[in-house]
């Protein structure tokens, strides 16, 4: 595995809310273009990574490399000028900005205005309800619309690493195969996703490789397949089948 | 290209009141303008930007200490009040920065507290600021009836180039910002917005409006207190305005103004000794069935006039 090819990377990353250590030696890699998933139970520390690897949170020690450059004290501006975007958990829209205004928000940092409205045609062909729905307010739109906003506004950065915090949760059935034939579509055209995915099962058969995390510190790591044949996995995430 | 026209006929509204208007109108158009100034400015803080700034008071008592020291001390009276915005911006740079990573509840207390404690520090100042004595400021040396007008048109001036300012400013890249922060803090911040500094120059912006306008009110009445200046009221009276007119919007805060005003002049001499009381009934009932002002209401009966026909 050769550096050039790691986007984002992690080494014995250090976290903590105020005095209370959240994230401990935490390692973690994504390479271009790859789908990664982090799965674990609440309060594992899954959400506090993304939020470290969006600048959200300042982190207490260890290294956060993107394109090999160290991210020590940056700003959230400066994670996405280096081609890396969170899409928050509860997907956090504009609620009084219509859907169109809301995915140009993602495109903030742009100047490239012809470019723009062309990433936003792409993003109505991935997401034809919210081509629909522009002009309807964030705030007037289902929980899979909202989801299916967030993840636009965060492809409107172009981003060459997209962050979702919890895709599918509270979403219905329906809604959550739509967001994940997007996901495949995003990913088709080369941008990398790390996923955070509280149905274990979903998360590692979309994805190649897994990390599961436990209690803030990074338990276990491989193929996603392999992952999803693991006995220990299937009882501690899967119930008995 | 709509708002400017809108700026254009208000100022021609204005500029003919000490043509046709006596004494009295001429008063009142002067508050009328010092109590839109005062709302635009809030506007920036607490409607843009979503954050319940209380601080008015402060930078209002601010501009007109530094003012009218720098007044005493012989200063130009143009030179004073510029000296006030400026001074009041750094000051509202420096507590902004300290301050403004509160929210909500948090931030309107702080706010508040920086009032009390610039009263006190004005108090106790008394070489400078004469203390509880107050302050008696020069006359400019000119009949009263040019004086009149003369500061009526300084109040006009600052509410103009407030409103220029914030027609500016919801158009630019800041007022898509502070709109974003005051939507959803997290999500600006993870698009990239450096909410910080957004913050602060919204902070910056109505201080700046307030304390000249605290400046110019100084030179206009010649005799400034702490109690007077440091009035909560300079607070809660634009917060009130704003939300009568619609927060955030370009021209509720001036229409805000106007009906408070009349409200002032109409209910409050007959309800002198409860006005407060009227005032927080004011707010109540602003809360529960204007949410959103009285802009949004008459918008909403249009579309849905428009609706229906």
């Amino acid at each position: 595995m050769s550096t050039g090819n790691v986007k984002l990377s992690a080494e014995n990353l250090q976290a903590a809310y105020g005095d209370v250590q959240v994230l401990w030696d935490v390692s973690l890699t994504v390479e271009r273009g790859e789908m990664v998933c982090i799965v674990g139970s609440n309060g594992a520390g899954k959400s506090t990574f993304l939020r470290c690897a969006s600048g959200l949170l300042g982190t207490k020690g260890g290294r956060l490399l993107v394109d090999g450059q160290d991210m020590a004290g940056a700003s959230p501006e400066a994670f996405l000028r280096r081609k890396v975007a969170h899409v928050p958990e509860g997907r956090r829209l504009f609620r009084a900005m219509s859907v169109r205004d809301n995915l140009l928000m993602g495109a903030y940092l742009r100047d490239d205005a012809a470019e723009v409205r062309q990433d936003l045609e792409k993003v109505y062909e991935i997401f034809p309800i919210l081509a629909e729905r522009r002009d309807q307010y964030g705030g007037t739109l289902s929980g899979g619309e909202q989801q299916m906003c967030a993840i636009g506004r965060g492809i409107m950065s172009r981003p060459e690493l997209l962050m979702i915090d919890e895709l599918s949760l509270g979403l219905a059935p329906r809604a959550v195969e739509l967001l994940i034939t997007a996901l495949q579509t995003i990913r088709r055209s080369g941008t990398a996703i790390l996923l955070i995915e509280q149905d274990v099962m979903t998360a590692l058969e979309l994805t190649e490789r897994a990390y599961v995390m436990d209690r803030g510190r990074v338990v276990k790591a491989g193929a996603s397949a392999a992952m999803a044949d693991d006995p220990a996995i299937r009882d501690a995430y899967m119930g008995q089948l | 290209m709509k708002p400017w026209l809108w700026l254009v006929v208000f100022v021609a509204a204005c500029a003919l009141v000490p043509v046709f208007g006596n004494n009295y109108a001429l008063r009142l158009a002067t508050i009328m303008c010092l109590y839109a100034g005062l709302a635009l400015s809030w506007n920036f803080i607490g409607g843009m930007a979503g954050y319940p700034s209380f601080a008015a008071a402060a930078f209002f008592g601010l501009g007109a200490y530094v003012s009218a020291v720098l007044q005493s001390k012989g200063l130009p009276i143009g030179v004073t009040w510029a000296a006030a915005g400026l001074g009041a911006t750094v000051f509202a740079a420096l507590i902004g920065m300290a301050i403004l990573h509160l929210k909500g509840h948090y931030f309107a207390i702080a706010s508040l507290a920086v009032v009390e404690v610039l009263r006190e520090v004005v108090n106790t100042a008394e070489d400078l600021t004469g203390g509880g004595m107050g302050m008696n400021i020069p006359l400019p040396g000119m009949p009263v009836d040019v004086q009149a007008r003369l500061f009526f048109f300084a109040m006009l001036t600052m509410t103009v180039l407030l409103l220029a300012v914030t027609i500016v400013v919801s158009r630019s890249k800041l007022g898509f910002g502070l709109r974003c922060i005051s939507q959803n803090e997290d999500a600006a911040d993870i698009l990239g917005i450096d909410t910080t500094f957004y913050k602060v120059a919204a902070f910056c912006l109505s201080a700046f409006g307030v304390a000249v306008i605290g400046a110019i009110y100084a030179s206009w009445v010649q005799y400034i207190e702490p109690p007077d200046v440091f009035d909560i009221l300079y607070s809660v009276k634009p917060l009130v305005m704003v939300l009568l007119g619609g927060l955030g919007t370009i021209f509720g805060p001036v229409i805000g103004a106007v009906i408070y005003l009349a409200l002032e002049e109409l209910v409050w001499r007959n309800f002198l000794t409860v006005h407060a009381a009227v005032l927080g009934g004011l707010i109540v009932a602003l809360v529960l069935f204007l949410p959103n002002g009285i802009g949004a209401v008459i918008r909403d009966r249009t579309k849905r006039a428009a609706v229906r026909s």
